[in-house]
């Protein structure tokens, strides 16, 4: 309700002549709603729809509970903010991302609840948001059914659950591919009597606490979620952490051992 | 004058089945052995444009009666099967069976509601539990075609067996692997094998129910029947095995393509676009279907290969 308010605040706020920037370029989309979503997500910053953020799904979803998803903004350059957003989904918010010591690149699986423009949106430190997208097809209803999950009488009993593993280094920017499922329900609070219950953060961090990316994660996102990033931790580290919550207050923490590299240990020998 | 007889030209030409009047498949039988046909299906994926007729269902004339083996995609296509096997023969109905819980295999059950319809129990099951949502689906993929189609379980439970109509044996041989109950019929008499979802011809085979080891079991057992034709129910029919190779090696390289590259750490994402070997490129729906199969195979492998952590 207040969220729509809000939007509904800065349409006002657009339109009226007190906004002095330039006109926007039209949506390549032609998403109905992207004037509400333009002022919700970007407020009056600066955007253009730029070819160099890419999103890479299928043309139709083939499991409207788990479609995969890749946004990759290294064509960029430095990006500080990303946001994985679905027009049309009830929530079109997927996830936000910050590559503190990451590259602008985050895979993942999401809920479509019917097709929909299906768009990645890179901030770059200018402050312009660089909006990438594509239509993804649907026969829909994800965000709405119920979660398999709750078919195993003992699910609460492996919720924070995690699986992960680490890649070595490859490619001249030496980053470190992780890729990390959490056992979680994900409920979207849409399916009657199941209120929502879904993971909201998670931050990967270096051996030292450091964080390397950070992502604020919502409800599309599917059941037992899984994510790929692309991290640049310190020489030598052994292991990344992997820390979160959910709304209702629950933990996730794990360690995620790194693999180990030719001469990455040099430095910390005697 | 000459563009409106190009525009007339244009409707008459380019839409036979809507702009001429009612919808139609236009079924022809193909006789492929003695008291047996098939109509003959696209290689394509369901269209609004082919009506969902994309399966090769049959059916055998004997003494005892029609045996008629699928039913197609709508109860229209169920309705046009029975005109057209009433223009071969005088006979009646005696039996439909019904290979699989996939759509396009029993959707045109309302045409022969009269008549026993037999299944495996998986598959009965399988048509109970998600036939509604398989039938909502077809009418957003095809649309019109679908009109007056309804699910209709199949009435009659069958399992491994052999079966005697009139002078024809019929062997049912109960598979699983393309999904949890697959039905497969060699007709001992003339050595055609219907071989139910099992076998795919010169088309990407479908993987929704799959479970790669046991389908390549099957693949083995029907490997080793006689047989003079074998009729897989989608693409080319065929008077040699060649197809049950084929389905092997699609099924053989895409679990070892999915494995290699989860071990390796790629995202499903990036599988969509992964090359696909050029000796596989005749195969109808390639790209779809192999798109289809990442989301259908790729969650269980990936958990595979990600070890626990906390």
């Amino acid at each position: 309700m207040n969220r729509h308010l809000a939007a509904a605040a800065l349409l006002a706020a657009l339109s009226s002549p007190a906004y002095a920037g330039p006109p926007d370029p039209a949506d390549p989309l032609a998403s109905v709603m992207w004037d509400v979503l333009r002022p919700e997500l970007f407020g009056t910053a600066p955007i253009q729809f730029d070819d160099r953020v890419t999103v890479t799904a299928p043309d139709n979803a083939e499991n409207a509970a788990a479609v995969p998803v890749m946004a990759d903004a290294t064509a960029l350059g430095a990006v500080e903010e990303m946001v994985l957003f679905a027009d049309l989904n009830p929530f079109p918010v997927i996830l936000r991302f910050q590559p503190l010591a990451a590259k602008p690149v985050i895979a993942t699986r999401f809920k479509v609840q019917q097709a929909t423009p299906l768009r990645a949106a890179a901030r770059t430190p200018d402050g312009v948001w660089h909006i990438g997208g594509k239509l993804l097809d649907a026969a829909g209803g994800g965000c709405t059914a119920p979660p398999a999950t709750y078919a195993a009488a003992d699910w609460a009993d492996h919720v924070g659950e995690v699986q992960g593993r680490a890649w070595a280094p490859t490619g001249e920017d030496k980053a470190t591919r992780v890729r990390f499922l959490v056992r979680h329900p994900m409920d979207t609070g849409l399916v009657a009597g199941i209120p929502a219950y879904f993971i909201e953060a998670l931050t990967l961090r270096d051996a030292d606490g450091r964080a390397l990316a950070q992502l604020q994660t919502a409800e599309p996102l599917s059941e037992n979620p899984v994510f790929t990033l692309e991290v640049q931790p310190a020489a030598g580290a052994r292991s990344l952490t992997l820390d979160g919550r959910d709304n209702q207050g629950g933990e996730v923490k794990a360690a995620i051992p790194l693999p180990w590299v030719q001469g990455t240990m040099q430095g910390a020998l005697p | 004058m000459r563009a409106l007889l190009a525009f007339f030209l244009l409707v008459a030409s380019a839409a036979p089945g809507w702009a001429a009047g009612p919808l139609t498949y236009n079924l022809k039988p193909v006789a492929i052995a003695p008291d047996t046909w098939v109509f003959e299906g696209t290689r394509e994926h369901f269209t609004r444009t082919n009506g969902g007729n994309i399966l090769n269902p049959g059916f055998i004339v004997t003494d005892d009666g029609v045996i008629v083996i699928q039913t197609g995609p709508s109860r229209r296509f169920g309705e046009e099967m029975r005109a057209a096997i009433a223009a071969v023969t005088d006979k009646p109905i005696r039996k439909v069976f019904v290979s699989n819980l996939h759509p396009d295999y029993w959707l045109g059950n309302r045409a022969f509601a009269d008549v026993p319809i037999a299944a495996l129990p998986g598959t009965i099951e399988g048509i109970k539990s998600e036939g509604q949502g398989m039938t909502e689906n077809m009418y957003r993929l095809v649309g019109d075609w679908m009109r007056g189609t309804e699910p209709l379980v199949p009435t009659e439970t069958v399992y491994g067996s052999t079966v005697v109509f009139g002078t024809h044996r019929l062997r049912l041989i109960p598979l699983e692997g393309h999904t949890a109950a697959d039905l497969a019929i060699l007709d001992e008499t003339t050595g055609v094998l219907f071989a139910g979802g099992v076998v795919f011809s010169d088309r990407t085979p479908t993987t929704p129910h799959a479970d790669i080891g046991q389908w390549l079991a099957a693949l083995d057992a029907l490997d080793a029947l006689e047989v003079t034709v074998l009729v897989p129910n989608h693409g080319r029919i065929r008077s040699d095995k060649a197809a049950i190779v084929q389905t092997r090696d699609w099924l053989s390289w895409l679990d070892r393509t999915l494995r290699e590259r989860a071990e390796a750490g790629a995202d499903m994402a990036e599988l969509l676009d992964a090359p696909i070997p050029e000796r596989f490129a005749g195969m109808g729906v390639l790209r779809e279907e192999y798109r289809r199969s990442v989301s259908h195979l790729w969650p269980r492998i990936e958990k595979a290969v990600l070890p626990r952590v906390n």
